[in-house]
């Protein structure tokens, strides 16, 4: 068996008993964000496009689930089905605009449309405006179970994530994967190589938006709210320190980042401010200090020990 | 000494662009008020190795850069292998068998050496937008990824990052990519730049190997690899085409030498 499935079975065993003993909404937004951090992480990590404005989709498929949850009753994972590819195809339409640009030009595009998404959600009529949208049911997942007690639906998160997870590791470990790698490297010579760089990135994009969709969703359905801090820049932002701080274009670096910050989020969260600034804190620590990120770093320190 | 407008008058046929497989007329690339490449005229034999020559600046990457539609002409037309290709995209070029290597060594760093050649191979296989398959998917494709590697001498080097090969071994690994895509023409941008004595030999020697059934261009500043290698020669200066010939005449050439007056001699 590969390193990557025992670790990757012993993170399975650790969150099957986890909510034994962690509060299971904490676990479960920790899992929200280990999937929306998979997205970012696709598409920075992977493909080398680095979006400032991830957040327009995990909150607008917030918004989309929350209100189809509530409005039709549709089952949590249709819900979060519906919330993904919302995202997927505004992930489309963001794509169309912005993937010819790379750098700093796209990430600034991504930036722009983001507020345009937050202002359109701010004034739309079904997104409850500053109050959010409240009280979204959960029916019973699959009409069968019911997951109205969180340690219950705790699983069903689960089960979701790890599906996503498999995706996530099921396209950087495809051919088109290795191509975004290329293309991360070396985008001018995948071009001069026959290879047109920007519909290899569309398809990130619209993959990564798809993901960040399911996160999002996810999380209404988590939280039964849905409001405008999940479009908001500090969301585009935390997702990015959680990478970073994980590490960047590894399996397990955005895992544990999530873990790592949604923990001290918690923790700190009765400080108030401290949160902001423990985050601005761990930001600056892994750029002057853990340049890989946690993992990134431990898997350089491995290599090297092989090595001599 | 003939220039190229009229064709060379010491080859008995006519040289239309039956025998020629790429062939560019008046070509200009302006940056600005700057005439980068001005009002070029090229004509490439089929099967020749040619040589594309003059000093710093003299427009020779920027002339690659437009035969390969990686930037696109201020004025002028190209054709390739019958094919007008003027207004055509790099990645379409490089299908069609027109694939370059850059100046500044180009490989995916991150990348294992098999990876970087399975990379061009995919291209050339038909590149996938599959993303649910699953990299077994392009396990076929390593043994002909390993062969492109033992013709560079990068065998045993298949599983190393790019990015930890020497300079030479990177070279020579971008070699391998663009022979992946089996290219009918192979633009090489200074191959030989910044190596070492003991790696520009076999590269040489490789470069005259692959050459074989395709046609190479190459931008060498070091003339006694231009000397034993090329057919032909165009020199380059500030944008224009100063003559072009075998070396013997160009090596010969009055305006040549100047060009070339306290610059590259031969080293
Ligand atoms: N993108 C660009 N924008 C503006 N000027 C450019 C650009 N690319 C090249 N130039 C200018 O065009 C001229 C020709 O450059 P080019 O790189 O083609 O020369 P070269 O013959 O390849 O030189 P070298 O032997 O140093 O590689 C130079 O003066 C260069 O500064
Ligand atoms: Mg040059």
């Amino acid at each position: 068996m590969s390193k990557t499935s025992v670790i990757a079975i012993a993170l399975l065993a650790v969150a099957l008993v986890a909510p034994l003993f962690v509060y299971p909404v904490t676990l479960m937004t920790i899992l929200c964000f280990i999937v929306f951090a998979c997205s970012f992480n696709l598409l920075l990590g992977y493909t080398g496009l680095l979006c400032f404005g991830h957040a327009m989709f995990f909150g607008s498929a917030a918004y989309v689930a929350g209100w189809l949850m509530k409005t039709y009753g549709l089952t949590p994972e249709m819900g979060i089905l519906a919330g993904g590819l919302f995202s997927a195809a505004l992930g489309l339409l963001v794509g169309i605009i912005a993937v010819r640009k790379s750098g700093i030009t796209f990430a600034m595009i991504t930036f722009a449309i983001a507020q345009f998404v937050y202002f359109i959600l701010l004034r739309s009529p079904f997104t409850g405006g500053e109050d959010g949208l409240q009280k979204i049911p959960r029916e019973p997942v699959l009409g069968l179970i019911d997951v109205t007690r969180n340690f219950n639906y705790y699983y069903v998160v689960l089960a979701i994530t790890v599906l996503a997870v498999f995706f996530f590791y099921r396209i950087v470990h495809s051919p088109f994967g290795e191509i975004l790698k290329a293309i991360r490297d070396n985008d001018a010579r995948v071009e001069s190589l026959g290879m047109k760089p920007e519909r290899y990135k569309l398809m990130a994009l619209v993959l990564s938006a798809g993901l960040a969709g399911v996160a999002g969703a996810m999380k209404a359905s988590v939280f039964q709210f849905a409001t405008l801090t999940d479009v908001s820049f500090p969301i585009s932002t935390e997702v990015i320190i959680m990478t970073l701080l994980g590490g960047l274009g590894t399996l397990f670096g955005p895992m544990v980042g999530a873990g790592f910050i949604i923990y001290l989020n918690e923790y700190l969260a009765s400080f108030g401010e401290w949160a902001l600034i423990s985050q601005g804190i761990i930001l600056l620590l892994v750029i002057l200090f853990l340049r890989r990120g946690i993992v990134g770093e431990f898997n350089a320190w491995m290599k090297r020990r092989q090595a001599s | 000494m003939t220039t190229l407008h009229e064709g060379s008058s010491m080859h008995a046929g006519p040289t239309t662009t039956g025998d020629s497989v790429l062939v560019a007329r008046g070509l200009s690339k302006r940056f600005g008020g700057f005439m980068a490449v001005n009002n070029v005229d090229l004509s490439i034999r089929r099967g020749s190795i040619h040589a594309l020559i003059g000093p710093n600046g003299a427009g020779k990457t920027t002339c690659f850069n437009l035969l390969t539609k990686t930037l696109s002409p201020t004025s002028g037309t190209i054709d390739f292998d019958g094919h007008d290709i003027t207004q055509m995209r790099a990645a379409d070029v490089a299908r069609m068998g027109l694939v370059r290597s850059f100046q500044i060594s180009a490989t995916f760093p991150h990348m294992t050496a098999l990876e970087n050649v399975r990379v061009a191979l995919q291209s050339s296989y038909g590149s996938t937008y599959r993303f649910w398959n699953s990299l077994k998917r392009v396990e076929p494709l390593n043994e002909r990824a390993m062969h492109l590697l033992e013709r560079v001498g990068l065998a045993n080097m298949a599983k190393v990052e790019a990015a930890d090969l020497s300079y030479g071994k990177k070279r020579a690994l971008e070699i391998a990519t663009t022979l992946a895509m089996e290219p009918k023409v192979m633009l090489l941008d200074e191959p030989t730049a910044g190596m070492g004595h003991e790696d520009i030999e076999p590269i040489t020697e490789l470069i005259r190997e692959t050459a074989k059934g395709r046609t190479v261009v190459i931008v060498e500043h070091n003339l006694s690899i231009v000397a034993t290698l090329c057919d032909r020669i165009t020199v380059l200066q500030h944008g224009e085409v100063l003559t072009e010939g075998t070396y013997a005449e160009v090596s010969s050439d009055e305006r040549v030498i100047s060009a070339y007056m306290g610059g590259v001699d031969e080293d």
